[in-house]
């Protein structure tokens, strides 16, 4: 024994010593803490910063605004910005800013109601039709589960929320809805494929092999092991019913007036748009930035649970 | 030093942000045609050596010292990417460990092998396909000529790692590194591939670093050998030297650990705590060694024959000698009653075609028989592909059989309710294959093995407590059970697995392959306590492994399959000293074992 170097003198076994350290396991060690760090990327941060400037015009709107969002100025309409009325006033006089401030709120609002719906519903639906695929005697109810989901992916939220529009009367509350269910399907096919990958995973049979049934699994094991994909999915459904609730308030089949929003602070800034383009200006830039936020957030978070990127960290 | 093909002079890796190295002054040289073999366990920064030579570090890790190869000039270490791009392939070339993910899926494996003779340019273009198709039938592929044209899914492992092989080699390097490259290997293919390794670097007088855990596979291709431990070189030397008289400790553990056929004075296999007692390889020469190493091998064989036996009424094992038993604390079922019967069991599979078309038979199973007598151990050896893990899953109640019956205990498992299924699972439990895919990630230790005993309906406070006493029992401390399956070893987290599986007191674990995936060193300490637990829990064991060693050691009686049939069946010891099937002689030899790598290196250098 001419040499031993310090750490080998009494070789630990390997499988007795918990948590190995860093120069036992850089495989795992500071390489992959190292990873997850960079994993914090330029994407994922400007979209937290957006949707956190989003939240917070919401937020604030409820204690305090410039001006009351009804408060009308004849003499002070159709104005650029100002130090008054920083974004300007409409036709109305009324200030763009509070307006914008408000808009937040619907903005918010049919989001996170929409994207509730799709989720509560779409995910265990996924779920569903992934379990009964693994069965050799469910693929075809997953089959009719998953060509139903087509069918509603091939309708377009806006021919739905004109529907919608047309049964009940139209509003927030039915605009909401049909975009929450336009986006079930989304998150059905993300769920499933997820689900599917976990069901064929070595820890699920062992699972099975120790009796635990579909519910069960699908609680402890899937959800857990999919809830990555499944916010991703979220985000980005997120700035797609910005989107919707824009497109549709401007047809005039979303928020109905007096209610503030931005879909319809741009169809009234239409008639204006030669004389008065600052009109159409801030609202759809706030739309841009919104939907803009959520998708990027959607990226970055899409990076950090990258599939592959899990299978080397684990 | 110009006469050295490689030489590493105080390499040290530190990753960023970090404070300790992984990788502690590393030094080490190849001389021009030398080959040799890079020990260590995973984690040792044997990997990271070799990607430091190919400049295939990463990023974030940062490589202090000096690099620098026969036929460029200065530190490879502050090459640019230009100079290494060509460098790599023309002097120094890599085999890696997954030929699946590092071929390229989509091209056909002609293109790919065509791409790398492209790039570098020595060949002119006319001549890249006839280079192509010499290259291939260099590393012998059969049929070389329609080989060009596969992609790299419609081969085998075998074959696709002979593909990266006849890659590495196009533009006869001077130095190949080889990452385990037959660690994905079956045994029988593992060892023609090393073979094929030799052959080659040999006919093209390459030099060669070639990594791995296995100390046997080593010995068969090396001509010296570089011991790592935990990013330090701990001792360096020709193959016989370290071998015969290894002068670290952690050399003469991992020595110990990797041979099979040692046991120390309690029967069990050397760890690197316990391989001071360890006398070296049993060389078919060495008379006083042998004796040695057998002794207490016989020792506890002998005092408990009728414990162990079983009956194996097999194919050919007739009514043996499973009668008299000692009283059993399990085993209901004895005796006349075997307590695992398999008769003509099948298992077919339909590829499920859209609509019912094209659905084409595969026939994993094919009339398998044989059964399992109360504290049997029972070892099922094949390649993959043999139908075991069909076996296992049909077993376990996991899949159906396609015809024939199977009961364990009372249960007829091909026809089982729901609920009989659920006896089954109580009494079988299983131990995977791979530690690092069994585990649920995102789950705590303590909820990982409390599942059985969530669906066996046990009350939390018991629960907790059961699962305390087991990981006690399978040498994790309680510290362990807030603690998620990454911040573990793959060691540790075959225990967990173990632990889990004989949590619910099963009467029969099933193993399925279940250190195949580990390290030479903690594969010794996961069989002595499997060795252990079946003791202790009075368990019938099925272990299912390709490796014929670790089966002799733990199993008496076992089953040789293939095609999913089985080709031989009886004692282990029996099947080992003797075997009747041209299949189970091939699987022995390929085998790798200390002794016999020894011997045959002894040979090759004697013959030169």
């Amino acid at each position: 024994m001419s040499h031993r170097p310090t750490g080998a003198q009494n070789p630990r076994d390997a499988a007795g010593v918990a948590a190995p350290p860093a120069t036992a396991a850089m495989a795992m060690g500071p390489t992959e803490s190292r990873r997850s760090a960079l994993r914090l990327n330029a994407s994922m941060v400007i979209g937290a910063v957006l949707v956190v400037l989003i939240l917070g015009l919401a937020l604030v709107s409820f204690f305090w605004t410039p001006y009351d969002p009804g408060e009308i100025d004849p003499v002070a309409r159709l104005q650029s910005g100002s130090l008054d009325h920083p974004f300007g006033t409409d036709k109305f006089g009324r200030d763009t800013l509070t307006w914008v401030m408000y808009g937040a709120r619907i903005t918010l609002l049919v989001g996170v109601v929409a994207v509730g719906i799709a989720l509560l519903i779409g995910t265990p639906i996924g779920i569903i039709a992934a379990i009964f695929a693994k069965q050799p005697w469910g693929i075809w109810i997953d089959a009719v589960i998953m060509r139903a989901n087509d069918i509603l992916l091939a309708f377009p939220a806006l021919l739905l929320a004109i529907v919608f529009a047309a049964v009940f009367s139209p509003g927030t509350g039915p605009a909401m809805v049909a975009v929450g269910i336009a986006a079930i399907p989304g998150f059905a096919r993300v769920a499933r494929s997820g689900t599917l990958q976990v069901l064929g995973s070595e820890y699920v049979r062992a699972a099975k092999a120790s009796n635990r049934g579909a519910p069960a699994i699908a609680a402890v094991h899937v959800l857990p092991n999919i809830a990555g994909m499944v916010i991703v999915q979220a985000s980005v459904a997120f700035a797609i019913s910005v989107l919707a609730e824009a497109g549709l308030s401007f047809l005039g089949l979303g928020t109905q007036a007096p209610v503030p929003s931005w879909g319809r602070m741009l169809q009234e800034s239409q008639q204006f748009l030669s004389t008065h383009p600052e009109l159409a200006l801030w609202p759809g830039v706030f739309i841009a930035l919104a939907v803009l936020g959520f998708n990027l957030l959607g990226d970055g978070l899409r990076d950090r649970f990258d599939p592959k990127m899990e299978a080397r960290g684990a | 030093m110009p006469e050295n093909l490689l030489e590493v002079r105080n390499l040290t890796i530190t990753p960023a942000g970090a404070e300790t190295p992984v990788l502690h002054d590393v030094s080490l040289s190849l001389a021009s045609g030398e080959r040799v073999g890079l020990i260590g366990e995973s984690g040792s920064g044997k990997s990271l050596t070799a990607q430091s030579v190919m400049g295939l570090l990463p990023e974030e890790l940062h490589a202090q010292g000096q690099v620098s190869l026969a036929g460029h000039d200065g530190n490879l270490l502050d090459a640019d990417e230009r100079t290494m791009a060509a460098l790599r392939s023309d002097i120094v070339s890599m085999v890696f460990q997954e030929p699946m993910s590092a071929l390229n899926p989509l091209m056909r494996i002609g293109d790919q092998i065509a791409e790398v003779l492209r790039i570098h340019g020595k060949v002119p273009r006319t001549q890249i396909p006839a280079r192509v198709l010499a290259l291939l039938s260099d590393v012998h592929m059969p049929d070389p000529d329609s080989a060009r044209y596969a992609f790299p899914h419609q081969m085998s492992g075998g074959q696709r790692q002979r593909v990266m092989l006849a890659i590495a080699l196009a533009n006869s390097p001077r130095l190949l590194i080889c990452d385990e490259p037959t660690t994905a290997l079956d045994v029988t293919v593992q060892r023609r591939m090393l073979d094929l390794i030799a052959e080659r670097v040999a006919a093209v007088h390459a030099g060669m670093l070639f990594i791995t855990h296995d100390l046997a596979v080593v010995a068969g291709v090396c001509d010296r050998v570089i011991v790592m431990y935990r990013g330090r070189i701990v001792e360096t030397g020709p193959v016989d030297r370290i071998f015969s008289a290894p002068e670290h400790e952690y050399t003469r553990g991992l020595l110990a650990s990797s041979d099979l056929e040692a046991t120390d004075d309690h029967g069990r296999l050397f760890t690197l705590k316990t391989a001071l007692a360890y006398t070296g390889p049993r060389m078919p020469t060495a008379e006083g060694g042998e004796g040695r190493a057998l002794a207490p091998d016989d020792e506890r064989r002998d005092p408990s024959p009728a414990q162990r036996t079983g009956s194996l009424r097999a194919a050919r094992g007739g009514g043996a000698d499973g009668a008299r038993e000692k009283e059993d604390r399990a085993a209901p079922v004895r005796d006349s009653a075997p307590l695992i019967e398999v008769s003509d069991v099948s298992r077919v599979f339909r590829a499920r075609g859209m609509f019912g078309r094209r659905r084409s038979a595969v026939t994993a199973l094919g009339g398998i028989d044989f059964t399992v007598a109360a504290g049997e151990r029972l070892g099922i050896v094949g390649e993959s592909g043999s139908g075991k893990s069909t076996l296992l899953n049909i077993l376990s109640g996991l899949d159906r059989p396609t015809t024939g019956r199977v009961r364990v205990g009372d249960i007829r498992v091909e026809a089982a309710s729901a609920r009989a299924l659920r006896a089954l699972r109580e009494n079988l439990q299983i131990v995977f294959q791979d530690p690092f895919a069994s585990l649920d990630p995102r789950m705590r230790v303590a909820d990982i093995v409390a599942e059985p005993l969530i669906a066996a309906g046990v009350g939390q406070d018991e629960r907790l407590s059961r699962v305390e006493e087991m990981l006690d029992a399978v040498d994790l401390d309680a510290k362990s059970l807030r603690r998620y399956p990454h911040q573990f070893s793959g060691g540790q987290r075959q225990r967990i697995s173990i632990a889990r599986a004989l949590v619910n007191r099963p009467q029969i674990l099933v193993a399925d392959e279940p250190v195949s995936a580990l390290d030479v060193s903690v594969r010794a300490q996961v069989l002595n306590l499997l060795t252990d637990l079946v003791d202790e829990y009075a368990l019938t064991l099925l272990f299912v492994s390709h490796d014929l060693g670790v089966v002799k050691h733990l199993c008496s009686e076992v089953i040789v399959m293939k095609d999913g049939a089985i080709v031989e069946s009886g004692a282990t010891d029996d099947i080992y000293a003797n075997p009747q099937e041209e299949y189970t002689r091939r699987l022995i030899a390929a085998t790798p074992s200390l002794a016999e790598a020894l011997a045959a290196g002894g040979r090759v250098e004697s013959g030169i």
